[in-house]
Parts: C-alpha cells; structure tokens; sequence
C-alpha cells in the first residue's frame, strides 16, 4: 500500500522535472529578445488602440517608436504633447510638438435650415447612400445624417441631434484620431486647433455652389458673398468655389467675420455673450429681433397717436 | 427546349404594358440639358461656349480620351448656360443647356429616312464614323462602342450577338424597336460582320416577344449567316456573359470580356444607331424611350432627344400620379432613383418608370435566416449572404478572395430574399470600397 504511493509519487515528481527540464531547455534555445522598452513606452500610451496615429494599435506603435531613429513625424494624437515627451524622454530621441485639435463639423444644415427633397430607404449608412446619391436634401455637399462618424467614434464624443439630424462632437471627450474624419464620404469632418476655453471660429459649411443655389438648398449655406474675406484685418480668410475657408493659424479669433455674414455660416464656439450693441450696427448683418422691432413700432404708433389723441381732447 | 443560361435567376412579373404600343414621335423640347458624362469613362471636353448657335447633329463636347465619346447637340438653338445640374447619377454634374429655338425647320424635319441596304464605306470608314458619331452602347452601360470594336489582332472573333433580351420588366423600348426597325437593325448587322469580318449573328430574343421573332424570322429566311433565337424568360438573360452562356455555351472569364471567347455583343438600339451613323451619317442624339408605370395614365413608348428632362415625358403619358413615390431611370431591377423630375434623359436611360407609393416601400430588413435562396439565385455563382457579411464587419479583403467584384449588380438576390435583407446594397458598397483600394495599392 505504502509502496504503491510512493512509486505514484515519485512517477510524477521525475514526470515533473523531466517536463520543467524540457522546458527550461525550449524557452533558452528558441529565446527571442525584446526591447524592454517596448513594453515600457506601450504603458505611457493611452492604450486606446484607436489606430490614430496610423498604426493598427498602441502595441504596434510602441514598437513604431522603438524602431525607427526619427520620431518626429510619429504622433499619438490621444495622448498629445505630455505622452510623447514622455516617450521622447525615456528613448532620447526628439519629438515636434504639436498644438491639440479636436475634429469640427462644417455643416450646419438642420431639418429646418436644409429641408429635405427625396428619402432614402436603404441601410442606414452614410457611405452607402453616398453612393446612390448626393443625399436627401438638395445639398450635394452637407452632412448626409445617417451617423457613420458617430458609429466609427471610439471614445463615445459624438452623438447625433434628433432634432437637428447632424452629429455633436463633444469636445472634452474628443481625443482627435481622425476616426470620424475618415469614415465621412462628404469630408465634412476638420480637425480644427483646440485652445484652452475651446475658442473657435469656422466657416459651417462646404457647399461650392454658386450663391443663389446654396441659398435656395440651404438658409445658411455659405454663399461666398466675400464680405468675410473682405473685413478679415490678418488675411486669414481665403475664397475657393463659393466657399470662404477660414485658417485658425491666422485666426485672432476677432470675431469681425461672423458679425457680416449675412446667411450666419461662419459658427463662433463658447464665446462669452456680447454687449448689447446700438441697432444700426445689429441690422448691418442680422435681421432685427422681432421683440425690438415691436418695441420700435409702438413707439412710432405712440408718437402719431398720442398727438392725435390730444388734438381730439381739445 | 428553349435556351437559356444554367445557373441562377429569377423571373419577376413582366409588366410589360407598353408593348403593343407604337414609338411615337415627340415635339421637340423646349430647354435639353446634355449631360457630359453620359458614358463610362473619360467625360467628354466642352467645345461650345455660351449664347453660341448650335444646329442639330453639331459637336458640342468632344470625346476626352480614348475610352470616351462624342456629344452632338440634339437640337437647334442657343447654348444658355453651362452648369451642373442633378442628372441620372443623383449628383450634380456639368450640363450644356441648349433652348430650342422653335422656329428652326430642322427642329420639326421627320428623321424616318428610307431603308438603305447598300454599304458603300470602306471597313475603316464605317469604324470611323462609329467613332465620330458618338454611339455608346444604348442597352445600360453606355460603353462607347469603338472601343468594343477596336480588336486586337490577336483576339479571332467568330461570332457576333444582337442582344434583344429586354429581360428587365415593363421596357420595351427594344422589343418596339425590333418590330418596328427590323429591316434597318438587319442591315446594321451586315454593316458590323462586314467591318469586322465576322460570318455568323445570332440575334437573341426572349420568347415573351413571340411577334419580334416571327418577324425577324421571316426576314432572314434566305440568309444563313443570321440566325434568330428564341430564349427562354429569364432575369438577368440581358447580361453579357449570361447571354454568351446561353446562346453560345461558352463561359466568359472571371473578370475578362465576352471577347475572350471570340464574341462581340451589341444591344439592338445600338445596332440600329450603327445603321443610322454609318448610312445616313447621323449621330446618337434621339433613342427609345419606355414610359411607363402602373399608375400612369397612358404608358407608351417614344422617340426622345438626349437632354429632355423627364418631366417633359410624363406629362406626356398624363401626368405624374399623386402618389408617386419613386421615379426611376431604367428598368425595377437595374434601374436606379432620381432625384428630381428635371433629370435629364441621356443616352443609357432605356426607360422611366413611375413607381406607387405601395410598390416602393421597402419593407423592414430582419435576420438572415440562411435559407440559401440568394446563392440559389445568383447567375455568377456567389454568395451574396456571405459577400454583404463581410462588407459589413470590413473584411474587404476576404470579400475580394470570394469574388465579389465579378458580381453584376443585378439584383436578383435582394429580390428573393424572405428577410429583404439589402443585400445588393452592401455588396455594391464593398465593391466601390475594393476598387478604392486597389487604386490606392496601383499609386504606390
């Protein structure tokens, strides 16, 4: 009985070292050497495997910038600046800063600003009716709402409006891959510079068409009337088929372009709100309030009546 | 028993309503709109500038490359502007817009010329002319037909098809012009066997058209060099490869052209616009046209100028119905949505059919329930279940090893589907986004 255990035990005690023998033996003669630094840069990346940068994940990336000599064409958007100083630390090689971004939508044609002429019944994908068609409203340019940007998005940033039927990007969740960018036909999607109170100014909207058309298809298409481009002091604002294109390296963000569009295509973000400014000014641009245009008719009505009034007392 | 093809296929209700209907002649429009891009390949270089005189038959945009084509002005009048406009693409392209000038004879001429058997031109002449005149093949892909013609020294060809399949329901703009133009498409035939030193034609004919081979049988009954075939119903028998298959027994390669096995195949309209170019020097600028629809008043067949919008056409036939949902250019398989009524006819637009409210709706997609009937169908011999599969979940690559690029696009498999899964839509999808890839691979 003893002995039987004992054999058993032994059995499978020399079975166990023949194995780990084996093993020991494998695992030094097939070896294959990794850089430590591998691992070591993919735990500083953000781990999003977004392939932003243009790698198919941060494994691959990491080995990217342990490979190659010059990293200063490599980027992780997700991370920005911090991570690849950080990177750039650890390896000793240099990196270019870049300023952070975060994506925009140029279109601003909603359900009531675009109406929509024909229905499209296929697969709910952009790309797909992309192919059919230039899209349900007569703007062959405009965002076509079916959301592929929204499905193509990783980091849940972007959600579609009912109401409006175009995509939000909310900018504190963005991280700026690009994935949107790429997955719209239209090419509506910019990455467009972040600054810190997120400031920006940009023309909404891509139609090329000739003005009366772009106004007919869309209220606040841009028509290029050049009015922005003419008020522009820094020269930021360039005219190429009917469209005003504003570049936010110039852009002092002064704010004079949005004031003269006369069809509001050129959008301001998280702009503080303006002082209320004497209504010459306001009508140069925008329609009169229709509060304040009340307000100006009494006031009218009142002057002739009052007089009258009195005339008729006496 | 009649021929067909093995594989595949289905047979849709014909709905041929329009076919004991004469063509009938319309006035000339008053605005065309010529698309530049009526063909496939190279768009076509504006030559005409604004408020210029045009005449009819007068070069307006001329061909941009060798895939490419003329564009004659099918009216006489002013060029008013040169813009984009929606056409059958449901984009915006350039357009010549021609105004007709209504007190210009030519306008109003009859162009029913007498028949004209004698061919008097060399075999490059009439190949030249076929060039100038700028025909394209009229069944629906509009491929210019010179360079169809344009064979290599290398390729024996030994047989030539007249596709008078008209296998698409409700068109009959072909089978109308089979009846009524036999004589003319027979010496169209002799034109091209002449010119490209071909000694056998079969004319394939789909047996619903029973008045049309009668017809043609009783005109080549002394000519053993034509012969005339009867077909039997089946969609996509109008394909190319299916239609060589058939007639023919011969299997066209994958991706490769019905010339590789030794055959041309020329659609009727186009055949009869060889005749027309060749013999009374006249280019493509009017074709037939299938008005049609359940709920049209009048659904007929007529002889249209390129350019005239579509609108012009159902107010023809009465009127477009209250509810209209869809209106679509060419045929209910192939034919594809416009996007406004002032889309303009050009030269691959075959029919217009107005489609009810009931009819067009697409009805809810639910789960594949692999029923096999979509592979049962398909005339390639793929596997559209699995190509949209793939498509889908981005496996673009698996898709080409599974043949999607040879799939044609005939719909057959989003038609049988019990699920009205959009398969075709998805498959069609992959195979632009492969054709994008593989371009970007050829650039680098």
């Amino acid at each position: 009985m003893t002995v039987s255990i004992i054999y058993s035990v032994l059995l499978l005690t020399s079975l166990g070292i023949i194995a780990a023998i084996i093993l020991y033996v494998v695992s030094k003669k097939f070896y294959v050497y990794e850089d430590p630094l591998i691992t070591e840069v993919e735990e500083i990346l953000p781990a999003a495997n977004c392939a932003g940068c243009g790698s198919p994940g941060c494994r691959s990336f990491a080995e990217k910038l342990v490979s190659t000599e010059d990293i200063s064409d490599l980027f992780c958007p997700v991370g920005g600046n911090d991570v690849m100083e950080s990177i750039a630390n650890l390896l000793g090689k240099e990196v270019t800063k870049k300023d952070p971004t975060v994506a925009v939508l140029l279109c601003q044609g909603s359900c009531d600003m675009r109406p929509k002429t024909t229905q499209f019944q296929g697969p709910d994908s952009c790309a797909i009716s992309a192919l059919v068609f230039s899209g349900e409203t007569d703007c062959q340019y405009g965002c076509l709402g079916k959301g592929d940007c929204v499905d193509a998005c990783l980091f849940d940033a972007m959600y579609m409006d009912k109401d409006t039927g175009l995509p939000v990007i909310i900018t504190d969740k963005c991280t700026s891959c690009g994935a949107c960018v790429e997955a719209c036909p239209k090419n509506i999607i910019e990455m467009r510079p972040k600054n810190k109170r997120d400031l920006k100014i940009y023309v909404g909207c891509m139609n090329e068409d000739k003005g009366g058309i772009a106004k007919r298809a869309c209220a606040v298409a841009c028509i290029g009337c050049s009015k922005c481009f003419d008020i522009c002091p820094k020269d930021a604002i360039t005219m190429e088929n009917n469209l005003a294109y504003i570049d936010a390296q110039l852009c002092t963000l002064c704010r004079k372009c949005v004031d003269v569009c006369p069809t509001h295509s050129i959008v301001e973000t998280n702009f503080p709100p303006r002082k209320k400014k004497p209504i010459s000014t306001i009508t140069k641009g925008k329609k009169i309030d229709s509060p304040s245009k009340e307000k100006y008719i009494d006031k009218k009505v009142k002057a002739i009546v009052e007089p009258l009034k009195s005339n008729n007392d006496a | 028993m009649l021929k067909t093809f093995p594989k595949g296929g289905i047979h849709p209700p014909e709905n041929k309503i329009t076919a004991s209907k004469p063509i009938k002649r319309l006035d000339p429009p008053k605005v065309v709109y010529v698309p530049i891009s009526q063909h496939i390949g190279i768009p076509s270089k504006i030559i005409v500038e604004r408020k210029e005189k045009v005449t009819i038959g007068q070069i307006i945009a001329k061909s941009g490359g060798y895939v490419s084509s003329n564009i004659h002005s099918p009216v006489a009048g002013t060029v008013t502007k040169l813009d984009k406009i929606f056409d059958s693409s449901g984009y915006k392209k350039q357009c010549i817009v021609i105004r007709t000038d209504l007190k210009d004879q030519s306008n109003f001429e009859l162009i029913d010329s007498p028949l004209k058997t004698d061919i008097q031109l060399s075999k490059k002449d009439i190949l030249q002319h076929i060039t100038d005149y700028g025909i394209v093949g009229l069944g629906g892909a509009t491929f210019p037909s010179h360079v169809k013609l344009n064979i290599k020294k290398d390729k024996h060809i030994d047989c030539l098809i007249i596709n008078g399949v008209e296998c698409e329901p409700y068109l009959t703009a072909d089978h109308r012009l089979m009846l009524e133009k036999a004589e003319e498409i027979l010496v169209g035939i002799e034109i091209l066997m002449f010119a490209l030193h071909i000694d056998k034609a079969i004319i394939g004919i789909e047996n619903n058209k029973k008045n049309a081979i009668a017809n043609f049988k009783e005109l080549t009954k002394n000519n053993d060099k034509i012969q005339v075939a009867a077909l039997k119903i089946k969609y996509p028998q109008g394909s190319e490869k299916q239609l060589v298959r058939a007639l023919l027994k011969r299997e066209v390669p994958k991706n490769g052209l019905p010339l590789d096995v030794g055959v041309i195949v020329h659609n009727v309209g186009t055949i009869f616009a060889i005749y027309e170019a060749v013999q009374y020097n006249k280019p493509l600028t009017e074709r037939v046209v299938t008005v049609t629809g359940k709920t049209i008043k009048d659904p007929s067949n007529f002889w249209v100028k390129i350019g005239t919008p579509v609108i012009d056409l159902i107010n023809e036939v009465g009127g477009l119905p209250e509810d209209t949902r869809k209106i679509l250019n060419g045929g209910p398989m192939m034919g594809k949505a416009i996007k406004n009524t002032d889309v303009p006819v050009a030269k691959g637009t075959s029919g217009i059919l107005v489609i009810s409210k009931e009819e067009a709706e697409r009805k809810k997609c639910t789960n594949c329930i692999r029923c096999n009937e979509c592979v049962f169908v398909c005339p390639m011999g793929l596997e559209p279940y699995l190509l949209m599969n793939l498509t889908e979940k981005k496996m673009y690559e698996t898709a080409l090893n599974e043949d999607i690029t040879t799939c044609i696009e005939c719909g057959s498999c989003s038609y049988v589907c019990p699920s009205h899964r959009p398969l075709l839509d998805y498959i069609r999808f992959g195979k632009s986004i492969i054709k994008t890839l593989e371009i970007a691979k050829d650039k680098k």
